[in-house]
């Protein structure tokens, strides 16, 4: 503070830190921390906020347990309440996005560190960072175009007689997995590019000379080196899918339901924003436990990602 | 098990720029053969060549007499010692030495006890467990060669492997090397600048510059009978005449200088060809008067004091730089500064020699 204060004088100073005060406080803890207060509050009346009957409880966490619903996994069929599987099944279909994010993002992190000629790199960073200039909206859309039943996929693949009758392909979480790989993939492939780009090139060769196939030279060398890669693009791609509500409104199917469009209908459409926050907090809360004990199941330290 | 290697009319391009220029050369199995040049002459591109990495351009390389041409260098039997060695950091020095035998499917008990033997082999027993970073240079340096060794290579390429090692630790491991390579009986062909390592270490040195080899020979005859100025300027110091040489009989030729007419060995095949003369500090004699003949007055300049010899830098009267050195037992006088001397030399220690490789 001392050095930015010697650096930009008095005056500067003060402005820079305010305002990072300003969003800090303003901007993420008081907002967060009112969401946080109102769950633990019933949702009532006018009238009767403040009164005898606005008492703090967990009830409005507890609200996820009710209404339970027959769901079958592997033949097995059991009751789950409604609102659990579709948490379940976000954090599930948020991992296999995570995954898929994975496969795509490391040939090519690959790719673009160690075999691209480092003179065309520059166009290739460009040409993956074009579609971001588009905004997130028309890119969901134009997935939902592209996998329309009429769409011009099933046009391709009908004209080169790849199918001979329409795919619905927004089924079930299909649609949705598809624009949230499309939307952030890009957030697995920086990290694993760094990480796989400072691997010293002497160590691939050392590997190959002393008689490792390519594949286990990617498991043995270029992968544990890219680990805190893997890591964090693994922690951004994860928590960012669970967290996304346009791509799964926009791209989501009849049968979908994803848990933020969940916490959604309870603010916009029931207008309860005390079970709302509520449901918020239990999918942040949920999910960093959830990637906490994944990265010790991996065994990757907070600061392995920090780096 | 050894095995020769054979590089035949070997070149190779990268783009415009020819960085390997028709090397040949036979390595004989068993052979401690270094290319010794200076940094881009060509010589890493052999090695690189030969260990799979690059392909040549044109040319055909054996490795015990079977071509290698289109092998990936996990399928040639040479194990390649990187400059920065390569070591690889996440894995215990264990596994590291036993990558190679992993790779070929040995199993965990058998590449386990081979690693703890090739550790007593480099003199490293007890560091098995050890992690990379926990090594100094020099034990590094050994857990590389026995990493290389562990697969059993035919022939073990090294590309500057003491470079990164202080003075007192390379010397040592030159030693260590040399003696590895005989107890093992492995071909090693050995990459480097440094011509005091080349010289030392091996049975036979190419030397390299601008791509091609300009002489292979054991390091007497490199050093005592360079074939070109390149390999004469490059391994060791010289006295160096200009001139126009002169009749030639018996070997010798005469060379008429601008500090007189002087007499030097004739080298084969450079009759006619523009040649200097190279005579070596340690074979130029220093005297009050003049000898009879190749002698040259000069004044001196400089006297430097080397530990094990006396440098003495003089000029001749054409301005001409001469040094010459005189052992530091005693059996000299050591000139002043500004002496007027008389520098001579033996017509059958000096040569004349063209600039470099005239074969083409």
């Amino acid at each position: 503070m001392g050095d930015l204060a010697r650096r930009y004088g008095p005056g500067l100073t003060t402005i820079i830190l305010l305002l990072v005060a300003f969003w800090l406080i303003m901007l993420v803890i008081v907002p967060n921390l009112t969401l946080l207060e109102q769950s633990f509050r019933p949702y009532l009346p006018v009238v009767d906020v403040g009164g005898p009957k606005d008492t703090y409880s967990f009830s409005n966490y507890l609200k996820v347990f009710n209404g339970e619903i027959e769901t079958s996994v592997l033949g097995i069929t059991f009751h789950i309440p409604v609102h659990v599987k579709t948490f379940l099944l976000t954090i599930w279909y948020s991992m296999v996005v995570t995954v898929a994010c994975f496969l795509l993002a490391y040939p090519l992190a690959y790719f673009m560190a160690k075999v691209v000629n480092p003179k065309t790199l520059p166009t290739l960073l460009l040409l993956l960072f074009v579609p971001l200039w588009v905004s997130e909206v028309l890119r969901a859309f134009a997935w939902w175009i592209i996998l329309a039943l009429k769409g011009p996929l099933n046009w391709i693949l009908l004209g080169i007689g790849v199918i001979d009758k329409p795919v619905r392909w927004i089924v079930g979480y299909d649609g949705v997995v598809v624009g949230l790989v499309y939307t952030y993939v890009l957030f697995m492939l920086f990290p694993l590019y760094n990480a796989v780009s400072s691997l010293d090139t002497n160590q691939i060769e050392a590997a190959e000379d002393l008689g490792a196939p390519w594949w286990k030279i990617h498991w043995r060398i270029v992968m544990p080196h890219a680990k805190p890669g893997i890591a964090s693009g693994s922690v951004m791609v994860f928590m960012l899918s669970a967290g996304s509500l346009l791509v799964p409104s926009i791209l989501g199917s009849t049968t979908s339901q994803w848990f933020t469009q969940t916490i959604d209908q309870w603010f916009k459409d029931a207008l309860d924003w005390n079970t709302a926050s509520a449901y918020a907090f239990l999918l942040l809360v949920l999910c960093t436990v959830f990637v906490t004990v994944a990265m010790k199941l991996f065994k990757v330290r907070l600061s392995d990602i920090a780096k | 098990m050894s095995a020769g290697i054979d590089l035949q009319d070997v070149v190779c391009d990268f783009g415009s720029f020819r960085a390997v220029d028709h090397a040949n050369v036979s390595i004989r199995p068993g052979e401690f053969f270094s290319f010794l040049g200076p940094s881009g002459c060509g010589k890493t591109t052999i090695l690189r060549m030969i260990s799979g990495f690059i392909d040549p351009t044109a040319g055909t390389i054996r490795i015990g007499g079977t071509d290698v041409k289109g092998k990936r260098p996990n399928q040639r039997p040479t194990a390649l010692i990187f400059q920065n060695l390569a070591l690889f950091p996440l894995m215990p020095i264990w596994e590291n030495i036993a990558f190679g035998l992993e790779m070929r499917g040995v199993d965990k008990a058998t590449r386990r006890a081979k690693a703890e033997e090739l550790l007593k082999l480099v003199d490293l027993p007890g560091a098995a467990d050890k992690m990379v970073s926990q090594l100094s240079g020099g034990q590094k340096q050994r857990v590389a060669i026995a990493r290389a060794l562990a697969v059993e290579p035919k022939v073990m390429l090294l590309d500057e492997p003491l470079s990164a090692l202080d003075l007192k630790l390379r010397q040592h491991m030159r030693a260590e090397l040399r003696t590895i390579q005989k107890r093992t009986g492995v071909t090693f062909i050995y990459i480097t600048h440094d011509q005091g390592e080349a010289l030392a270490m091996s049975d036979r040195v190419g030397v390299m510059s601008q791509g091609r080899i300009q002489q292979i020979a054991d390091p007497r005859d490199i050093y005592n009978n360079p074939a070109n100025g390149f390999v004469a300027s490059f391994v060791g110091e010289n006295n160096i005449f200009e001139g126009t040489a002169g009749a030639a009989s018996g070997g010798h030729a005469a060379f008429d200088t601008p500090e007189g007419r002087l007499r030097a060995r004739q080298v084969a095949g450079t009759e006619g060809k523009p040649v200097r003369l190279y005579v070596r500090p340690e074979h130029t004699i220093l005297s009050a008067t003049p000898a009879a003949e190749n002698s040259v007055p000069v004044t001196v300049e400089e006297v430097a004091f080397e530990g094990a010899f006396i440098s003495v830098h003089g000029r001749t009267a054409t301005g001409k730089p001469i040094t010459a050195e005189l052992r530091n037992d005693g059996s000299a006088t050591v000139p002043e500064k500004g002496a007027a001397l008389h520098a001579s030399f033996d017509p059958a220690r000096a040569a004349l020699l063209p600039d470099v490789d005239v074969r083409h």
